[in-house]
């Protein structure tokens, strides 16, 4: 059994409570901003030069440039997202392609799926989460924003939108979901994050059950 | 297909321990520096932060995120906070906590905005306001490693009484010829002030950082605006980005 914890003398709620306090995980708190967190500077990719991949453990890729992925159905979404860094924004909008849609269209030129993926990202970044995560709708890859194409400093040209998990894992600057057969940590999983991040268990770090 | 096992995802758990205040310091108007005695702490590594939380009597729960500002190498773990105008946690810590007083702390936290001298250098650290806290653990580790890394410091304050950490910055850099700390003030700076009157731009970083041939360490934080503008200048000075390091907060941020 873990100890109560220690009450700290004095402190109190300063802020009534939120509203919908039934919508924050815990530890978590409602802001209304869009903060910004990245490991480097945000990088920048011409959209003539862009494109997106699906690839296969055998190594088979399917492939859309800009033009094709916006040629696709769209699915848009309103969502709350949850940072690890405690703050929750509630209501989020977004528009973009599912990725139910982008394996449907992959299946069709052979890229077969895995149970685990690997979304990589220009700049280097790395994030993995289980198929079963992205499927059933519970994902896209997003490009617009409130309305508006994303920005650069939110993940634009095109981020992953994972949001039932913490928001880490909405891979921003996302170029490519390549299948693995087991999982493996991406870049903030290897340094000290959790290797899953459901909120609602508070999966912060790795070893939080 | 191999999976490859990094440290880092086999570490023990993060646990919740129980910090004790030993004192506190009031660094500036709306900064104040906790020294903290936790029993069992696991060390740190300079850059890294902690999940604070405050339990109130009637049971209600907040978590915050504070870096740390001492060395791994200094006896007590010390953070820096700053105030918040609407700060739950930040106006507690900084107001009502007094030596003593007992809170729940969970860390060290966070593998990449780290920095220790096996790293080597050249070392760039660019703050802006309470973003110097990471870099001051870099700093004091650095002085307490006695290493000889050549390294700059680049500040951004909004006032000169607002510049935290300000005489131990110039102890440091007096004694230190291998320390160069410059100094930016972007409103109200004294008239005997001798440093730069401005945002960071590309000519300030151009003359207080290291050309991009000298490959240097760079590690950037402070509030976003601040963040984005002096990364993407030190992209579009030829630095690799792979060598950038980020850390952003502040006002764009969340409200702690």
């Amino acid at each position: 059994m873990p100890d109560p914890s220690p009450v700290s003398r004095g402190f109190h709620r300063k802020h009534p409570a939120a509203t919908q306090a039934e919508r924050l995980p815990p530890g978590q708190y409602e802001t209304r901003d869009f903060p910004v967190l990245s490991a480097g500077p945000t990088p920048r990719s011409p959209l003539a030069k862009w494109d997106f991949t699906l690839r296969g453990v055998d190594g088979r890729a399917a492939r859309w440039t800009w033009a094709a992925l916006q040629a696709l159905p769209r699915a848009p979404r309103t969502t709350d997202i949850h940072c690890v860094t405690k703050w929750s924004k509630f209501d989020t909008h977004w528009d973009g392609v599912s990725i139910d849609t982008l394996l449907a269209e992959g299946a069709k030129q052979g890229v077969t799926s895995a149970p685990f993926v690997m979304a990589v990202c220009d700049g280097g970044y790395t994030t993995n989460v289980p198929l079963a995560d992205l499927v059933d709708g519970k994902a896209m890859v997003a490009f617009i924003y409130e309305g508006e194409p994303l920005d650069p400093e939110h993940g634009g040209p095109a981020r992953l939108l994972v949001p039932h998990l913490y928001f880490w894992k909405s891979a921003k600057w996302v170029r490519e979901l390549r299948f693995m057969e087991r999982d493996q940590p991406g870049f903030w999983e290897s340094v000290g994050y959790h290797i899953y991040g459901d909120p609602w268990r508070e999966q912060r770090y790795t070893g939080d059950p | 297909m191999t999976t490859p096992v990094l440290a880092g995802a086999v570490a023990a758990r993060v646990r919740w321990r129980t910090a004790t205040v030993a004192g506190v310091v009031d660094e500036t108007p709306g900064v104040r520096t906790l020294l903290l005695d936790v029993p069992g702490w696991p060390g740190h590594r300079a850059g890294q932060h902690v999940d604070v939380r405050l339990t109130a009597e009637d049971g209600y729960r907040a978590e915050r995120s504070y870096s740390i500002a001492s060395a791994p190498e200094d006896p007590q773990l010390a953070l820096t906070v700053e105030r918040l105008e609407e700060g739950e946690v930040s106006s507690y810590l900084c107001g009502e906590l007094r030596a003593g007083d007992v809170f729940e702390l969970r860390g060290p936290i966070g593998g990449y905005f780290v920095w220790g001298v096996q790293d080597g250098g050249p070392l760039f650290l660019v703050a802006g306001g309470s973003g110097i806290v990471p870099l001051m653990s870099m700093l004091r580790h650095r002085s307490a490693m006695h290493s000889t890394i050549p390294t700059r410091l680049l500040y951004s304050s909004r006032r000169w009484d607002e510049v935290i950490y300000r005489d131990e910055l110039l102890r440091l850099a007096d004694k230190d010829p291998g320390l160069v700390v410059t100094h930016t003030i972007t409103r109200d700076a004294p008239a005997e002030f001798r440093g730069y009157r401005r945002r960071i731009d590309r000519a300030m970083l151009e003359e207080a950082g290291w050309p991009s041939g000298d490959a240097p360490l760079t590690y950037i934080c402070g509030p976003t605006p601040l963040v984005e503008a002096v990364a993407n200048e030190m992209v579009a000075l030829g630095h690799d980005p792979a060598r950038v390091k980020t850390e952003r907060f502040g006002p764009t941020g969340p409200v702690e």
